[in-house]
């Protein structure tokens, strides 16, 4: 264990290089250009074995991410906004194929118009790709769950996407506890894939055609892969608990026990809200945070069983889903406490391109939820927050 | 047909060569490909462009059309040279 002071992407990086994987083929795009920079670095000064692959588009890029995971290598790539949005058909292919890539994305926005700040819109438009989400917090998270997600994808046979908030992360200079390199190998261990392209001794065919016979039992294999991984997420952050001594599990509870409203945030946004609990639990009022951690799969079962208790829960969006009766989180949320709940549910978009949230904007959320409280009436389901 | 569980994940095809499997002579639609061999000079024109590997060709001779993979598609019967191989009612 050593203590280390980097930004969040310098920190990915890190963890890369520690993981030493066989492939990485990366393209630059803003706020996440520092990671593959640096690993690009690492390869430069031989401190890795990794074939370094420079690609001309992120399309490019997550292909030759496909081609070397099925020919049977371990392969990290990463990404942010338009350039996660330009490997959309990528994604499905590597889900789809179920090829065990990582892929960090730091979040940002998506144009037009052109904004290169934080909001989750990139990562949740991918939310139906078949790729496991799991959100960070800050620098230590963004280093620990790219490290657990290697194993996780391996696992599972699911590529993964451990995300982050650009900027407020990535470009965040923060002390964190990385591991020894031994460490971090012994954890992930060695890849053995079962099949790959390059066995010759066993020749094989990936991506073939699969028409109206059998698509849907391959995409029903996918489905149920998917709620396996919950409790593969769960052990993977056991085992890492034991070994690093912090703690992973599908979420995250700030004084939310006898909570009475609950407030559920992805990402960076989680320390604000912690500090705006702070100064309103000191007047009385029951306040918790529920920090999400994992976004798919979606832990149905641990967002009942966590919520039981509020009366009013507010459910943060970083992103829009434009037409839709509120953000993606608290569609999801709305979702799975239909039937296990009688809390009334309210929606704040916020943070959309960078727009800094701050404590007194976070306050006025509490605020609103404890009028709904006394009131039990709910003016406004979807609000967006802080907007002129 | 099998079910989710008994098939191999994202399609990945793990029997080399079992494309033989599967029959495509059954996407004819009405009409196959019938040789005269009267006519046939054995220039194997039609075994060049078949695009399904159809005619079987033995030692540098046309031996016959295997209807099993045979598509219909009616290439052999429009570039034989000799007009040897017409499209005629699969009845």
């Amino acid at each position: 264990m050593k203590t280390l002071g980097l930004n969040g992407d310098m920190a990915v990086a890190y963890a890369m290089k520690q993981i030493n994987p066989d492939v990485v083929a990366g393209y630059p795009i803003t706020p996440q250009t520092i990671a593959i920079e640096k690993f690009s670095e690492y390869v430069a000064d031989g401190e890795v074995d990794t074939e370094f692959v420079a690609t001309e588009s992120e399309h490019s890029a997550m292909s030759a991410c496909i081609g070397a995971s099925a020919a049977g290598g371990r392969v990290i790539t990463s990404t942010a906004s338009a350039g996660l949005a330009f490997m959309w058909e990528m994604l499905y292919v590597a889900s789809g194929t179920r090829l065990p890539i990582v892929m960090n994305v730091m979040n940002r926005a998506l144009s037009s118009p052109l904004n290169i700040h934080c909001d989750h819109s990139d990562s949740m438009g991918a939310r139906d790709s078949g790729w496991i989400q799991i959100h960070g917090e800050n620098v230590q998270e963004a280093y620990d769950n790219i490290i657990q997600a290697v194993k996780i994808a391996e696992l599972t046979r699911l590529p993964s996407m451990p995300c982050f908030d650009g900027f407020i992360v990535s470009h965040a200079v923060e002390r964190f506890n990385a591991l020894e390199d031994e460490e971090v190998r012994n954890f992930i261990g060695k890849y053995e894939p079962k099949r790959t392209l390059l066995d010759f001794k066993n020749p094989i065919t990936m991506g073939p055609v699969d028409l109206t016979d059998y698509y849907m039992e391959h995409k029903k294999q996918q489905h149920e892969a998917m709620k396996n991984a919950l409790n593969i997420v769960k052990s993977v952050g056991k085992e890492f608990e034991k070994l690093s001594g912090r703690t992973y599990d599908t979420f995250e509870s700030y004084k939310l026990d006898d909570a009475e409203i609950a407030i559920i945030v992805l990402g960076s946004t989680a320390g604000t809200v912690r500090e705006a609990i702070n100064k309103t639990r000191s007047k009385g009022i029951k306040i918790g945070l529920l920090k999400l951690r994992l976004f798919r799969p979606f832990p149905r079962q641990d967002i009942i069983n966590a919520l039981k208790k509020a009366k009013v829960i507010a459910v943060m969006d970083r992103s829009d889903s434009f037409g839709c009766f509120g953000g993606p989180l608290f569609s999801e949320v709305r979702n799975v406490l239909y039937n296990n709940s009688t809390a009334e549910i309210v929606n704040y978009i916020y943070g959309l391109g960078g727009r800094d949230v701050t404590i007194h904007n976070i306050e006025t959320v509490f605020n609103d939820c404890v009028e709904i409280s006394k009131k039990r009436e709910v003016k406004e389901y979807v609000t967006y927050l802080g907007v002129r | 047909m099998k079910g989710w569980k008994e098939i191999s994940e994202g399609g990945m095809i793990v029997e080399p060569g079992n494309s033989l499997q599967y029959k495509t002579g059954s996407w004819r639609t009405g009409k196959k490909p019938f040789r005269d061999e009267d006519k046939c000079i054995h220039c194997c024109v039609c075994w060049a462009y078949c695009p399904d590997g159809a005619i079987i060709v033995e030692n540098e001779k046309i031996k016959e059309i295997n209807y099993d993979y045979c598509k219909g598609c009616g290439i052999c019967a429009f570039e034989c040279p000799k007009k040897a191989i017409e499209m005629v009612s699969e009845k």
